[in-house]
């Protein structure tokens, strides 16, 4: 037995009291006991018992209404019914409203231990239940690179809402892999063995737009040949993931709050009104919040969509995932074009963590594959990166992202030695130190 | 002060032969001196006429309220069928840790069950009874090691299965409860 099992018998007699109380104890088990409903009730707010035996006639509450009682109160408790008779109908009835199991007194010696084994057994297994569950890790996340701290955290928050059905909104500079994030967050929900529909709102007119989400009837328009189904009726019992919801036109957005809140459309030209049940997950890199102060996205509609809110930081929060990605981008383009693996100069690396990619995971996957392409086959070297220096120059950057770049670069160049690096930077290794503390620099 | 002795309270009539090997098979497992008493008290108050058995909770009441006393562990023996409300019937009974405890004979014998009397093999499970209802006199619980005379019986087979001994885990049990 894992713990202790907790045991309340309810039973108005003493006599039964006292019998299923020594016989409880002699097992094991933790017993107590109440002669009524109304102090079985009692105790149960102020503590769970995990079984809980009540007698089905009682003077006052009987059991079937204490039955209901406990199930208000604490869902996850067994409850055994004992009477005295043998009445189907009363068995019924109290099965139907929950109760693990009916027995008639007096219990054969075996069918009352066989009775409590297969309770505890139930017990043990939704503890380990409960422990499995919060130890499950997230399934098929791994085209998501990185073990810095910012992505784990968004990784988290991916599984904490994945199991929920909330909208979600996810945020985030382009590139920064929004879609994976939606897909992990589908792949981890109770939605996973359904479908999940991609529509790029940014990619589509208003008209076209509205025949990809809602379906058309044949001859709805110029060029309808077929009924054609929408996207939200091929997401039923998954997801949809609507990328750039920024993009859609007002009218788009009173159609789609519509559709949210009845999970029921009719397709362009048609005039029966479908069912479907997804859930929603969006994406923007625009910041929804101001749209809607600006008067340009529905306020009711981003309410109904950010429900949940991840944001995805961008690649120069989380520098020490470059390394990683690089290794992944280099597997991934190496496989596709059936090279064999090169490796990447470590200084390379470093120049790439001093780079500020605007274009995020995106177009670090486009350097490496670039990289692949016009490198010598076996390294991956700086000069094979040409686009670092003309970005890095023409950004336009605020003094301290300046020193901060700079301090890393001479501190990366030392390879952290604090004295070396505060030598050539002409400065005591006090104010490096700060310099460190202020730009959260860290050794990758 | 510890448990100086155990009595074995002799209410069903046993036989001297029987009752000797008893307390011998007591003392050994419980080291204790082990007394015989002779008590011939009237048990029909104890009878269920609906049921045709006795109520066991009721004379374990009694035993505790007449017997009962801080030296000693007192079992009774007796010959007739023994229920609790609740269970058609029962081996035998005790007070987890308490002063009493009560075997029954009555579905020990082979006799009861259509096969050739063993005195030898009804004998020993008379001890097992005993000593499992006294193991529960020194505070122990169900065991679930194969062969430990304290693993739960509902049969007389699940009674021939194990040992009159206790397992290590629960003789350790048994000295703390001997010698608190």
């Amino acid at each position: 037995m894992h713990k202790k099992i907790s045991l309340l018998v309810v039973d108005d007699e003493e006599s039964v009291r006292d019998s299923l109380l020594n016989w409880f104890l002699e097992d094991g088990f933790e017993v107590e006991c109440a002669e009524n409903a109304n102090k079985a009730l009692a105790m149960l707010e102020n503590r769970n018992f995990d079984i809980i035996l009540t007698d089905i006639k009682m003077p006052g509450m009987d059991g079937l209404e204490l039955l209901k009682r406990i199930k208000t109160i604490q869902k996850e408790a067994i409850v055994i019914i004992m009477t005295a008779f043998a009445a189907v109908d009363t068995a019924v009835q109290a099965l139907k409203n929950g109760a693990f199991d009916y027995v008639t007194k007096p219990f054969d010696p075996d069918d009352l231990s066989h009775l409590i084994r297969n309770a505890s057994r139930q017990i043990v297994l939704a503890g380990e239940n409960e422990q499995l569950k919060s130890h499950l890790t997230l399934e098929n996340v791994q085209d998501i690179i990185g073990k810095s701290e910012a992505i784990q955290k968004v990784l988290l928050e991916v599984q904490s809402v994945a199991q929920s059905n909330a909208s979600v909104i996810i945020t985030g500079e382009s590139g920064t892999g929004k879609e994976l994030f939606a897909r992990a967050i589908h792949a981890n929900s109770s939605r996973k063995f359904f479908p999940m529909v991609s529509v790029h709102c940014g990619a589509l007119s208003e008209s076209l737009l509205e025949s990809e989400l809602f379906g058309h009837e044949k001859g709805a328009f110029t060029g309808a040949v077929y009924n054609r189904k929408g996207r939200f009726e091929m997401a039923d019992n998954g997801t949809i993931f609507l990328d750039e919801i920024a993009t859609i036109s007002m009218k788009m957005q009173i159609e789609l709050l519509r559709v949210l809140e009845t999970k029921s459309f009719m397709r362009v030209g048609g005039s029966k009104q479908i069912e479907s049940d997804f859930r929603v997950i969006c994406a923007t890199n625009r910041d929804l919040k101001q749209m809607v102060d600006n008067g340009t996205f529905r306020e009711d509609l981003y309410y109904r969509l950010n429900v949940v809110n991840i944001n995805i930081p961008p690649l120069k929060n989380r520098l020490e995932d470059i390394p990683l990605l690089v290794d992944h981008f280099i597997k991934k383009y190496c496989n596709a074009m059936s090279r064999a693996a090169v490796i990447i100069e470590p200084s390379a690396i470093r120049r790439l963590q001093e780079f500020d990619f605007p274009g995020n995971v995106r177009e670090l996957e486009n350097m490496i594959e670039r990289a692949i392409v016009v490198g010598n086959g076996k390294e991956i070297r700086v000069k094979d990166l040409p686009l670092l220096k003309e970005t890095v120059v023409s950004q336009v950057e605020s003094l301290d992202e300046l020193e901060k770049k700079h301090v890393l670069t001479i501190l990366n160049k030392y390879e952290w030695n604090i004295s070396r690096t505060a030598k050539a930077l002409q400065v005591d290794r006090v104010t490096l130190y700060n310099k460190i503390k202020k730009y959260d620099l860290k050794q990758s | 002060m510890g448990i100086q002795k155990i009595t074995l309270l002799n209410l069903g009539r046993f036989d001297r032969n029987i009752l000797e090997k008893i307390s011998s098979a007591v003392h050994l497992e419980f080291l204790l001196k082990v007394e015989v008493i002779e008590n011939h008290s009237d048990l029909t108050v104890f009878f269920d006429s609906g049921r045709k058995q006795y109520n066991g909770n009721s004379l374990l009441k009694m035993l505790e309220a007449n017997f009962g006393n801080d030296e000693s562990k007192t079992m009774a023996l007796v010959t007739v069928d023994l229920f609790i409300p609740i269970l058609t019937y029962i081996f035998g009974q005790a007070y987890l840790g308490g002063r009493t405890g009560i075997t029954s004979s009555h579905r020990l014998s082979n006799e009861r069950y259509g096969l050739e009397k063993d005195e030898k093999l009804f004998t020993l499970r008379i001890i097992k009874e005993v000593n499992h209802e006294l193991g529960h006199c020194f505070g122990l619980i169900h065991c679930h090691q194969p062969g430990c005379v304290m693993q739960s019986s509902t049969y007389v087979e699940d009674i021939d299965q194990k040992e009159t001994g206790f397992c290590s885990s629960c003789a350790e049990k048994l000295k703390t409860g001997i010698n608190p």
